[in-house]
């Protein structure tokens, strides 16, 4: 029968540096590795159509009035994170949706644009509703991928408290399971319009 | 006037102690609170009878006590401090009736109270060595009984004594000693012959007796390296009583390094204005840094209280030294604002402790990391504790701005100098003051964000409830002190002025130019009117409010709560507390304060990828007391433990010690 194990770390002075010092080397060799990677690899960005397609209605009214400049955030309500690695790659290198105006920020209470991927579990519901009633106006929601349309494949689970469209209001979807970067960067541009 | 107003503080707090001697426990809170706050007004208008311009008062009692009988010389100088400790006093002892009724009501504090507030007020007024010998001690004694009040079930409050009674004790004898070799060499105990009989000094007496001064002085005033007593001191007496310490007793420190220093010995060499600024600018940074780290909400103001005095010694400091350069003028204005800080601090400071006393009492924990959400439950408390912080934190429109304005506008305009000390201090001193000031505004942006706002952190804080009318009254009095020395520092500029020219070996002429809504500095380029801003702030807020309120009338508003990372459930174990607050800060002075920090993990038995729990300590030991006094108690640990070896109380080593002296002696005289 083990007993709980107690470890006691005493930070000395200066303790802390010497311990760090092996790591600053590691750090500098990967900083080293990485930019010759990017002299080698070069530039990598697709090119991109000449213009987005066209926003509808209302959408297209909170659209405009964002003028190009869009901030995303984005809630995992419940996804297997297939979603989270596609929309991860629209900000990646290759399709570089920054270039359009669009940028991830760490809180609602930055945001325009809210991405719910997943389907809504019980637990995610009441943070949803949350997430949405703190993000300022004017602001879209997109429902990113199949789960969040319409549940997918958890569909009809115990723990699935519905789809994105039930909780709070939906202004675009983009289907695929997962959907594309192509098709991220696609639905980020209509209301970039750029 | 004078001698009457005197007169009659001194018969208030003598029934005052007889009221804490004979009536019953509630009477007797009561009637001694009442009489004090009595004698603490006599005495306040006596001082600002004084500071108005009636003529200094003197009084000789040749025959009161043996040697030298007690002299009264009040002047300009003795009434700044006497004021300071009357603006204390008064809200303090009315507070104290609160206080006392669920606290301490004991007879010997009752006692010892008036007596505390009496002497505090009549030290400065002393006119010869014995009169200051004698109330200096009557306050060091009144003050110690109060530090032990609560000793019964608070053994801290008794190591906390022993400290004090120590350090306050070896305080007097350098004082006296400092005092005695220059009313020898003066040919005189009375202030005026000390002070006409000073030139017949040499310059190294009279450098010894600054630096006994100093040391003498500087220890009350709680100033490194002698302020160790203070962080144990301060928190453990009831919290008028500290009020009373940190916003009037420690003054009295400063008001001992001035008049000895440069009015009884007329001032001296450059180098004593820069040991004093030196102290100040080494007291300042240590006061704050601990003051920010402290969690213990007494300890935070004690140690906040080393960082003003510094301060206030950092204006004196460079008084001295723009006096030997021979810029008097500049000096006035050090000297004024060093004085002027005085008074601030006392209100803002007698405030703050008062505040403390009220979450004491309604808690029962001082222990920031334990409070939290007090803002609701406490209201009163937590406006006038807001306002307290505002002002210590200089900011404006808030009195503690006034005074360390001034004190950076002297600073500032030293320069450039021909003087190679002034020019090499004074940007240092500049840039220091500069630091301390942002380190206090985060060290009471902890203290209040986390002992009044967000959700209470244990039982007692969510129970606690707002202390006695009493106590609000003390509470709202000094608030409204620290209201009208931000507002009207413009009619302290004469009676400054009347300060600074009592101290002949630093200033000359009229520091503050006023009109009586403009502060204008003498021979410096720099005005303020501190009423203007504040009606500038108070309009801006005003308009700001408008034009909320307009757009709430023209725009739909929407109104949700504060965004919690959309948590479901909030609860007080993920705010920050008042360790976590200061972390940050912590990490960049590590090389400083070399806090002690343990971090212990417990794993679950299963599975040391599992934890159990963790356990973050952070400790952090004053450096002076670990480097300097603890080594020194060690060595007379160990004497005393060999001075035991031979002193084992067995009679037959005695008998034995006494034959072998007999055989010394006999072998001697043969």
């Amino acid at each position: 029968m083990a007993v709980p194990r107690v470890v006691s770390t005493r930070f000395g002075a200066g303790g802390e540096k010497h311990r760090h010092k092996p790591e600053h080397d590691r750090e500098r060799a990967a900083v080293l590795n990485l930019v010759r990677k990017i002299i080698r690899v070069g530039r990598v960005t697709e090119p991109h159509d000449a213009d987005p397609a066209p926003l509808e209605g209302v959408v297209a009214a909170t659209a405009d009035r964002l003028h190009g400049s869009v901030q995303v955030r984005q809630v995992d309500a419940g996804s297997c994170n297939g979603c989270e690695a596609e929309f991860s790659a629209a900000f990646g290198p290759v399709y570089d949706v920054e270039r359009f105006g669009v940028r991830l920020v760490a809180s609602p209470r930055h945001a325009d644009v809210l991405v719910v991927t997943g389907p809504v579990t019980k637990n995610m519901a009441e943070p949803l509703v949350k997430t949405f009633e703190a993000t300022p106006g004017p602001k879209l929601v997109i429902a990113l991928g199949d789960c969040a349309r319409n549940c997918g494949v958890f569909a009809g689970g115990y723990g699935v408290a519905g789809a994105v469209a039930d909780i709070v209001p939906v202004d675009i979807e983009v289907p695929g399971c997962p959907p594309s970067p192509d098709a991220i960067v696609a639905a980020l541009r209509q209301i970039a319009g750029r | 006037m004078v001698g009457v107003a005197l007169g009659i503080a001194a018969i208030a707090a003598t029934l005052a102690m007889a009221a804490g001697c004979v009536l019953p426990e509630r009477a007797r809170v009561v009637w001694v609170g009442i009489l004090t706050a009595a004698s603490a007004t006599a005495g306040g208008v006596a001082g600002i009878a004084v500071l108005a311009g009636s003529a200094r008062f003197t009084a000789n009692y040749p025959d009161l006590l043996p040697l030298g009988g007690i002299r009264i010389e009040f002047d300009a100088l003795s009434a700044i401090f006497t004021v300071a400790a009357a603006l204390v006093a008064v809200p303090a002892s009315i507070y104290g009736i609160g206080y006392g009724l669920h606290g301490p009501s004991s007879r010997p504090v009752q006692v010892a109270y008036p007596l505390l507030v009496w002497s505090l007020m009549m030290v400065p007024a002393a006119g010869n060595v014995t009169g200051l010998v004698v109330l200096w001690e009557l306050m060091a004694i009144s003050s110690l009984i109060l530090v032990l009040a609560e000793h019964q079930h608070n053994p801290e409050a008794r190591t906390a004594a022993q400290w004090y009674a120590v350090v306050t004790h070896l305080s007097l004898l350098a004082i006296v000693v400092a005092l005695l070799i220059l009313a020898h060499g003066a040919g005189g105990e009375s202030f005026a012959a000390m002070r006409s009989g000073a030139g017949r000094l040499g310059p190294g007496v009279t450098s010894v007796v600054f630096l006994l001064a100093l040391l003498g002085f500087g220890a009350k005033a709680g100033v490194v390296p002698v302020h160790v007593w203070l962080p144990r001191a301060h928190p453990e007496a009831p919290s008028h009583v500290s009020a009373l310490m940190s916003g009037a007793m420690v003054k009295l420190g400063i008001y001992g390094v001035v008049r000895v220093g440069w009015d009884l010995l007329g001032g001296g060499p450059g180098w004593w204005g820069a040991v004093v600024l030196i102290v100040g600018l080494a007291s300042a940074m240590f006061g704050i840094l601990h003051a920010l780290l402290a969690s213990d909400l007494k300890r935070l103001l004690a140690y906040s209280t080393t960082e003003n005095v510094g301060l206030i010694f950092i204006g004196i400091g460079a008084a001295g030294l723009f006096a030997s350069t021979g810029n008097r003028p500049l000096a006035a204005v050090a000297l004024a604002a060093a004085l002027l800080h005085v008074i601030n601090h006392a209100a803002f400071k007698g405030l703050l402790f008062l505040g403390a006393g009220s979450i004491h009492s309604a808690t029962g924990t001082r222990d920031l990391d334990s409070l939290g959400g007090l803002a609701r439950r406490m209201p009163v408390t937590a406006a006038t504790f807001a306002v307290g912080a505002l002002a210590i934190a200089a900011l404006p429109p808030l009195n503690g701005f006034v005074s360390e304005w001034l004190l950076l506008q002297s600073l500032v305009h030293s320069l450039p100098s021909k003087a190679v000390a002034v020019a090499v201090a004074m940007p240092v001193a500049v840039a220091v003051v500069a630091l301390v000031g942002g380190l206090v505004a985060a060290t009471f942006v902890k203290a209040f964000g986390t002992a009044f706002l967000a959700m209470p952190r244990s039982v007692e804080a969510e129970q606690a409830h707002e202390s006695p009318r009493t106590m609000q009254i003390g509470l709202v009095a000094l608030a409204g002190m620290c209201v009208a020395l931000a507002l009207a520092p413009t009619v302290l500029a004469e009676p400054l002025r009347r300060a600074t020219v009592a101290v002949a070996g630093l200033s000359s002429g009229r520091p503050i130019h006023t009109n009586g809504v403009y502060l204008q500095l003498s021979g410096i380029q720099a005005g303020l009117s501190p009423l203007l801003l504040a009606t500038g702030l108070g309009v801006m807020m005003v308009v700001a409010l408008a034009v909320v309120r307009r757009r709430r009338v023209h725009h739909t508003v929407r109104e949700i709560p504060a965004w919690g990372c959309g948590r479901t459930l909030q609860t007080a174990r993920m705010e920050y507390t008042a360790t976590s607050f200061a972390e940050p800060l912590q990490r960049v002075f590590d090389d400083v304060l070399h806090p002690e920090i343990d971090v212990d993990v417990d794993h679950r038995t299963e599975s040391r990828h599992y934890i159990e729990a963790i356990r973050y300590r952070r400790e952090t030991r004053d450096a002076f007391e670990q480097r300097l006094y603890l080594p020194f108690l060690r060595v007379l640990q160990a004497w005393g433990d060999g001075a035991r070896r031979v002193q084992n109380g067995s009679i037959h080593r005695y008998l034995t010690f006494s034959l072998i002296t007999l055989i010394v002696v006999l072998i001697a005289a043969r």
